[in-house]
């Protein structure tokens, strides 16, 4: 590992994505999506007796897809990274407490993927594991009733609201294999005031900017030089202000950049407002469809930029703003 | 990135949102709104027929509503209703029915005590919390100044 720049990071042994997987619900299965998941469940409850014990099952089922694809047991992984939404993380501590690997919870809100991806890159490249998971989980039901009201409460939706979306995504690191991990950035927290839960995209924008902004500053790359950079959960309204932003710094990302809140789903079609978000919505796009395009050579080189809204109900209460995180992943294939 | 000022983020932010559509929100309100009324009103003339009094077969409106409601919440209904009819399901009785009947289900899960009795006003709380305040300080009002009472 070696630093570039200011604050990137780049791999000198760049470790390899072994297996990834993606699961999701119902309404995640009749979108856009719907047939790179690598399993869906009709029934969010997943048998369930509750919205979190059904929020555990999707990380579950990930980490043993992912597992299987990579043709590992429990066993080859020497660290889990794994987070979601809820309070303490009891998706993940459930979810993947079965499998008996040494475990590392994580929170970054939305950007949680991008967080795990990297810290299992870096537990790889130094040696402090062989095989290292990150998996995260996000389930619009148990992050419905902590974030916002009772799922049954009749209530509109703002224009500008995201759908939280139920899915997981886990992909496997180790030494050797077609997709690389070249090197990333770590955000820093970036908070423009924005109040408004209901508008966590614009919330995030600014932090999205300044990651990507600082990620191609230091490595002296322009968007062209990507096929794909894609965030995590911006949603209509992030992407719009996000362009913004950029084009106020001099980078023009619109010709090379989706989101995937607006990947996830059809607006038009699936009521989802502004898009989707949630820790599992960009865990399932990487897991599920980018990564897919990378093994079949759609995809060469992207950045994968996950954001997180940095908030709790407490804070919201307590009339504090929301600041936002992003945290760039540079994968290649080939 | 060029530091940026709140305030002029804030502006970006809201030329950025598309606005809530308050025309036909207003509309939608209108006729869910005014439907549940009417609804209630075709109820009150029926339990008069059947011989209640005037009083009587009001309070039999309110109890079949809230029955109404909290079915239609029960069936996982009601918030559907309430997409498209927003203050119109909210503000009669109906809404307050499903404002208690939601938390309700969704609290099971932490048990009778810790999750449904504790959080089943944890919507509907405020409602009660400021309006017996203020009907106490209508109360007290009233009492000190009796004239007020013709006003009513």
């Amino acid at each position: 590992m070696r630093r570039v720049g200011r604050g990137c990071l780049a791999f000198e042994r760049p470790p390899a994505l072994l297996g990834r997987a993606a699961v999701g619900g119902k309404r995640e299965a009749q979108g856009p999506l719907g047939a790179d998941l690598d399993k869906t469940f009709g029934d969010t409850s997943l048998g369930m007796d509750t919205w979190e014990q059904a929020e555990a099952q999707l990380q579950k089922e990930a980490v043993a897809l992912a597992l299987a694809r990579a043709g590992l047991g429990p066993e080859d992984l020497d660290l889990i990274f794994a987070g979601d939404l809820l309070n303490q993380c009891i998706s993940s501590t459930f979810g993947v407490m079965g499998y008996q690997v040494p475990f590392l919870g994580q929170y970054g809100a939305c950007s949680t993927m991008a967080q795990a991806l990297l810290l299992a890159a870096l537990a790889v490249e130094s040696g402090a594991a062989r095989q290292a998971a990150a998996v995260t989980s996000s389930h619009f039901c148990s992050a419905e009733r902590q974030f916002r009201l009772p799922l049954e409460y009749g209530g509109q939706r703002s224009p500008t609201a995201q759908w939280t979306a139920t899915a997981a995504g886990c992909a496997v690191v180790g030494l050797s294999g077609r997709v690389k991990v070249r090197g990333g950035l770590v955000g820093k927290i970036v908070d423009l005031g924005v109040k408004d839960p209901a508008n966590m995209g614009a919330a995030m924008a600014p932090a999205a900017a300044d990651s990507i902004a600082r990620y191609l500053r230091d490595t002296g790359t322009s968007p062209g030089d990507y096929d794909g950079i894609f965030t995590g959960d911006l949603g209509a309204v992030g992407t719009a202000l996000l362009y913004q932003l950029l084009a106020e710094e001099g980078v023009h990302l619109q010709r090379v950049h989706d989101d995937c809140g607006l990947l996830l789903y059809d607006r038009q079609r699936q009521d989802v407002h502004a898009g989707g978000s949630g820790c599992g919505c960009s865990a399932a796009v990487l897991c599920g469809h980018l990564l897919k395009r990378m093994e079949q050579g759609e995809l060469g080189d992207i950045l994968f930029c996950a954001t997180g809204a940095l908030m709790s109900p407490t804070s919201q209460q307590q009339g504090q703003s929301i600041p936002g995180v992003c945290h760039v992943v540079h994968l290649t294939a080939g | 990135m060029r530091p940026m000022d709140k305030e002029e983020y804030g502006r970006r932010v809201k030329a950025a949102s598309p606005p809530s559509p308050v025309g036909k929100d207003c509309c939608f309100a209108f006729l869910f709104g005014g439907s549940i009324c009417t609804l209630g009103q075709f109820l009150g003339e029926v339990y008069q027929g059947w011989g209640l009094a005037l009083a009587d077969a009001r309070t039999a409106v309110s109890v079949t509503l809230i029955f109404l409601s909290a079915a239609l919440t029960a069936l996982g209904w009601y918030d559907q209703l309430a997409k498209y009819g927003g203050a119109g399901t909210l503000v009669p009785v109906t809404g307050f029915a499903n404002s208690m009947a939601s938390p309700a289900m969704e609290f099971k899960s932490e048990g009778y005590i810790t999750g449904l009795g504790a959080k089943l006003f944890s919507v509907a709380g405020p409602v009660l919390v400021y309006g017996v305040t203020a009907s106490v300080v209508y109360g007290l009002l009233l009492y000190c100044f009796p004239a007020l009472g013709g006003l009513a």
